[in-house]
């Protein structure tokens, strides 16, 4: 049997889970704290907007949605096979495909801030 | 060898004093009825399994496999199942108690209330009562070659492969498998996936990879790194929590993506890489 | 006497409800199915800020309906559950090992911890609310 080219599609996951682990909890909390009423200052739309138009900015927003997308895209294969559906090259070729075409268009709208 | 001096085992007739209660001897200590509902079957007769109870007159502080010992002895002698050490060593009476994979030597009763459940270990064929075929275990434990391939053979008037303390806590902690099986019995993805080379034989080609003196990783990456192997594992984190020796499979395995993980970017984005 | 072992089917779209760690290990991985939903949230809102002020303003009025307000409740547990399971497993994915001896697991995973709480700060800072 040959050797697995797993790593592909697992080590953005592992990279991804860490990025979820540290920055998703916070950033549901900025949203939901709008949510309810109390903006904060950085959620104002020249604050955010001047964030994203920086090149770094950038950079950071897209690591953040392409590697959280593809890290739960990968889980959630892994959940199918759990829950007893066994056809994985299916699951696994929507749900990649998900993540790819949400961090292209993430691209997309970054591109034009 | 021959200056040293014979082992003697210790004097029957003089057993320890815990020893002496295990045994089921008077020794003070209070009785309890226990009862036992035990998988039986028996391949040449039945065609499913089924459950047998027992009631049991035990000592409290006896174990599991005290209580079926005196099934075997008192009331069923046709009943089966595997035992030698009664100490949590040789790894061979490994059953499911109330549904979790318990050396039964290990599973204390006075841990348990009402109806002790036994079952033989999840995930493997039953050949009679709580006897399992390892076969699939013992074939897979051939494949990851868990021994020593040096880096370079060399003739014994060279000496011994030396080895610093540090070097042997590398791998010490996964050296401590005692082959018992319980790992596969508590791992869900062995149990959908049955080719799943599994836990404890992923963790003791770990265990060699990890060694100093050893040079077969490459070997061994040959079943490691397939689908089979390590990328089977969703870290359900089960076989750790059941381990009798605390060996920590799961660790082993989260460790050997990471080093298979690298491997495979070395040999494929980097030009020229070889693993 | 004949070899004649017998196989017990494992179930398998009902097997986690056999142990309780299988069901700690399932809702584990269901927190990936709120992530997924909250990553498409972030997208919409990328295409809002793209859009302009007012596409912005119109995104952050959908997020105050009570059906986006229970949702990302959901999604900060799962979220904060997802850290913490994480979190936990650094120590067994990358054990650290100082001459003969390991650095404690809960030294890595409680140094993950206050990265985590010191990230979070900064960011909370940098967003103006603390």
């Amino acid at each position: 049997m040959a050797k697995s080219h797993k790593p592909v599609v697992w080590f953005p996951f592992a990279a991804g889970g860490t990025v979820i682990a540290f920055f998703i909890p916070v950033i549901v909390l900025l949203t939901l704290m709008a949510a309810l009423g109390h903006a904060p200052a950085g959620l104002d739309y020249a604050n955010l907007h001047a964030f994203a138009a920086n090149g770094l900015g950038k950079l950071i927003i897209f690591g953040v949605v392409s590697l959280s997308m593809w890290s739960s895209a990968h889980r959630l294969r892994c959940t199918f096979y759990d829950f007893g559906v066994r056809a994985d090259t299916a699951v696994a070729t929507i749900l990649y495909l998900a993540a790819i075409i949400g961090s292209i268009l993430a691209a997309i709208y970054l591109l034009r801030i | 060898m021959s200056n040293s001096p014979p082992r003697s085992h210790p004097p029957l007739a003089a057993p320890p004093e815990g020893a002496a209660a295990s045994l089921g001897r008077p020794g003070g200590s209070s009785e309890r009825t226990v009862t036992l509902e035990v998988l039986r079957y028996d391949p040449d007769t039945d065609s499913e399994a089924r459950f047998q109870r027992y009631e049991v007159v035990c000592q409290e502080e006896w174990v599991v496999l005290d209580a079926l010992n005196k099934v075997k002895a008192d009331i069923d002698p046709t009943l089966n199942y595997r035992w030698s050490c009664h100490m949590a060593v040789c790894g061979s009476c490994g059953m499911m108690i109330n549904g979790e994979p318990k050396l039964s030597c290990h599973a204390f009763l006075r841990n348990y209330e009402g109806v002790i459940r036994i079952e033989p270990l999840a995930n493997f064929p039953i050949e009679r009562d709580l006897v399992v075929a390892p076969d699939d275990f013992m074939d897979k434990l051939k494949r990851v070659k868990p021994y020593l391939i040096p880096k370079q053979e060399k003739p014994i008037s060279e000496g011994e492969y030396k080895q610093t303390p540090a070097q042997l806590m590398k791998y010490r902690q996964y050296s401590m498998c005692i082959n018992c099986m319980l790992c596969y019995a508590a791992c869900p993805q062995y149990g959908l996936t049955p080719s799943f080379i599994g836990p404890a034989a992923l963790t003791l080609a770990h265990r060699y990879n990890q060694d100093s003196r050893d040079g077969g990783r490459k070997e061994r990456q040959e079943v490691a790194a397939t689908h089979e192997g390590v990328w089977e594992c969703t870290f359900v984190g089960a076989c750790s929590e059941v381990c009798p020796a605390h060996v920590d499979p799961a660790s082993a395995l989260q460790q050997m993506k990471i080093t298979s993980s690298i491997d495979w970017i070395v040999e494929h984005l980097i030009p020229g890489g070889k693993p | 006497m004949s070899r004649r072992p017998l196989l017990r089917e494992f179930p398998p779209t009902t097997w986690y409800f056999r142990q309780p760690r299988y069901l700690r290990y399932m809702s584990r991985e269901i927190t990936s199915i709120l992530i997924a939903a909250y990553c498409v949230l972030l997208v919409f809102g990328l295409h809002s800020l793209a859009a302009g002020p007012a596409a912005w303003e119109a995104f952050l009025l959908t997020l105050k309906s009570p059906a986006s307000i229970v949702f990302q409740l959901l999604v900060l547990i799962a979220a904060v559950y997802h850290a913490a399971t994480w979190f936990n497993a650094t120590q067994k994915a990358m054990p650290l090992q100082i001459g003969e001896y390991f650095v404690p697991g809960a030294m890595i995973s409680g140094a993950h911890y206050v990265a985590w709480a010191l990230l979070s700060f900064a960011i909370l800072f940098l967003a103006g609310v603390i």
